[in-house]
């Protein structure tokens, strides 16, 4: 093989190696700063004003709507995962399987909350002998919300509304 | 009760879940070291080497399988960490195949052995085994959540591989460092895999404990220091650390199992008081086991001067060994200079025992350069990189922690065995994870790689889309 081929390989070979390196960080970069974020900040200037409009036009109707909501949605079938829509722990699941489950600070938890608004045992989530799954504060020092009542009792969770335990809100899912 | 809608966890933002990114990299990754083979065996006897089809469809196929397992099981993963591992895990064997070809390893095998057998073919089993190890990991393992029920069983089972080579019979002294056991034919480093299981057990126990190790501290010359019953722990890993490096002989293993220990622990409590106190016991400990072990002592000579000690070491010892070795390794890089010989060019088998497992940097450094160096080591900073992210990014206190262990006793890993061949610091009988020649390094590296892929794929994946509002429908906006 002559010494030019070879020269000219293991210059190419290194700069092989090295554009590897560059398209990498160039994937690490886009990670950061791809399009994601012009999506992001124009998401957030479209949601705002429907958000801001939800709520203020949202409370007169919601007495209402929340007594007849849930037995419409019961019969849409049975919840199969819990998921955590606001707070720290946004996006996590856990996968609803006849198990209790218990909320708070406390690290055996089935969902350990961060949160200084939450206590040690903050409230459980279990099925009764129907399946219907029932949400109960445990008696905690800021209460649990189901919507925007506070739990005075175990009460059955219809399907997609919100619990609020401090800033984390979780909901049940199909 | 406001509603609020843009998330700030850094991995609730909606993100693509670029298994095509990955795609793309990984045939990448097998490009280049199919294009190093060809290189070497041009190099070396002048025409395209026979095997170079079966090798790069041996590692299209261990990457395939691998890259459509993480597309089905974790599809919101780093698209980084496969790639970069295979292509580590590639260039590993394109360099020990490289080391094969050597008459003078040939020779020296047949003289010490009276055969020689190729390590490459053996390393391409270990790394199928390893890829099954990957796969095995992310179909097992649906929720790096479970791993925190086995905090205390992980720690039992830890400290049982770390003390099985000191189990007379099942344990070999393979010179001087007694880090193997051998079960049926094979020879396996049980620490490599202790290291994986550490990790679950430094994070499950510091996510409980943090906050009476950072809280309740008193303030001295600057510094927080912990109440005396917190440092029960610290002091504990420190002992067994001491343990193993006292009768096991292994600088490496010690150093990496404290190390990590304080970095999860620095991580978990964010007072630089135990990085301060962690650096004093490690140097405490190396220095009185630096001046007591001999098998550590020629160690230490040969890294502060192997020209020096290269005459005066009598013939035959360990110490002349080591010497020896160090000086060829320092010739090697040496040689290479700023570009290198070119694969298949270089002199680095002169280094003759262990130069494809201990070693092989110094080949990358003699045949790629500087510029070569430099480039693998950016390799390893880039999954670490990933991985440190992967822990910014898990929304778990578990997964964080578990994440930052793992890469960082991957980072330890590198740095002490980039560190000892350099002659940065004294030399320690560890593996250059991927690329070095040893099963248990490869297989246990793998995994790791795919415990930090299932945790990023739960950090990346994007927050559930919030439930329609049954009010939303009842509600009407009456526009002018």
């Amino acid at each position: 093989m002559s010494e030019l081929t070879l020269t000219v390989m293991r210059l190419g070979f290194l700069a092989v190696l090295w554009l590897f390196v560059i398209v990498a960080v160039q994937v690490i970069r886009s990670d950061l700063f791809g399009t994601r974020v012009t999506q992001r900040g124009s998401r957030r200037q479209d949601a705002r004003p429907q958000q801001s409009g939800r709520q203020a036009a949202a409370p007169p109707q919601q007495r209402g709507g929340q007594q007849a909501a849930p037995a419409g949605r019961q019969r849409r079938g049975a919840p199969t995962k819990l998921v955590v829509s606001e707070g720290t722990l946004t996006g996590t699941t856990v996968a609803l399987q006849g198990q209790t489950i218990t909320l708070g600070r406390a690290h055996d938890s089935t969902i350990v909350l961060d949160d200084d608004y939450a206590s040690s045992r903050h409230a459980r989530i279990y099925p009764d002998r129907d399946g219907q799954w029932i949400v109960e504060d445990l008696g905690s020092t800021n209460g649990t919300y189901l919507d925007r009542t506070r739990l005075t009792t175990a009460t059955p969770i219809p399907l997609g509304a919100p619990i609020r335990i401090g800033k984390t809100v979780i909901e049940l899912r199909k | 009760m406001s509603v609020v809608t843009n998330t700030t966890t850094i991995g609730a933002i909606e993100a693509p879940s670029r298994r095509n990114t990955e795609l793309a990299l990984l045939a990448f990754a097998v490009v280049i070291p199919v294009f190093a083979y060809l290189n070497v065996g041009l190099a070396i006897d002048g025409e395209v080497p026979p095997g170079m089809l079966g090798y790069g469809a041996g590692l299209a196929l261990l990457a395939g399988v691998a890259h459509l397992v993480v597309r089905k099981w974790a599809p919101y993963a780093d698209p980084l960490l496969l790639p970069l591992a295979t292509l580590l895990n590639g260039m590993g064997l394109v360099l020990i195949w490289r080391l094969d070809q050597s008459p003078r390893l040939i020779a020296l095998a047949k003289r010490s052995y009276g055969a020689f057998s190729p390590s490459a073919p053996n390393q391409m089993m270990y790394s199928a085994i390893g890829i099954a190890m990957f796969v095995a990991v992310l179909l097992l393992l649906k929720d790096h959540r479970t791993l925190q029920r086995y905090t205390y069983i992980s720690m039992v089972v830890a400290l049982v591989l770390l003390l099985l080579p000191l189990v007379p019979g099942l344990g070999a002294d393979v010179f001087g460092a007694k880090i193997w056991i051998r079960v049926g034919g094979f020879s396996i480093q049980p620490g490599e895999f202790a290291k994986l299981v550490l990790a679950v057990f430094f994070s499950g126990y510091l996510m409980v404990k943090r906050d009476a190790l950072a809280l309740a501290s008193r303030r001295f010359m600057g510094l927080y220091l912990p109440r005396g019953r917190d440092l029960g722990p610290i002091l504990t890993i420190w002992a067994v650390s001491l343990l193993i490096l006292v009768f096991e002989n292994d600088l490496g293993t010690s150093l990496l199992f404290f190390g990590m220990f304080v970095i999860m622990l620095y991580v978990a409590t964010e007072r630089t008081s135990w990085v301060v106190m962690g650096l004093l016991m490690s140097a405490g400990g190396a220095v009185v086991v630096g001046s007591t072990a001999s098998h550590v002592q020629s160690r230490v000579q040969a890294w502060l001067d192997p020209f020096e000690c290269l005459k005066t070491a009598p013939e035959g010892t360990n110490m002349a060994y080591a010497c020896d070795q160090m000086t060829q390794v320092l010739m090697s890089f040496g040689s290479g200079g700023i570009l290198g010989t070119g694969l298949g060019q270089g002199n680095s088998d002169l280094i003759q025992f262990a130069a494809n497992s201990d070693f092989i940097f110094a080949t990358v450094g003699e045949e790629l350069g500087l510029a070569g160096v430099m480039v693998f080591l950016l390799f390893y900073g880039l999954i670490i990189e990933r991985g440190v992210r992967t822990a910014l990014a898990a929304r778990d206190p578990f997964g964080k922690l578990l994440a930052m262990g793992l890469s960082g006793a991957f980072a330890l890993q590198v740095f002490v065995v980039a560190g000892g061949v350099m002659g940065l610091i004294p030399l320690t009988g560890m593996t250059m994870p991927f690329l070095a020649y040893g099963g248990s390094s490869v297989i246990a590296n793998w995994a790791l790689v795919g415990v930090l892929i299932r945790i990023s794929d739960t950090a990346r994946r994007p927050a559930p889309s919030p439930a329609p509002n049954p009010d939303a429908e009842m509600t009407q906006v009456v526009r002018p």
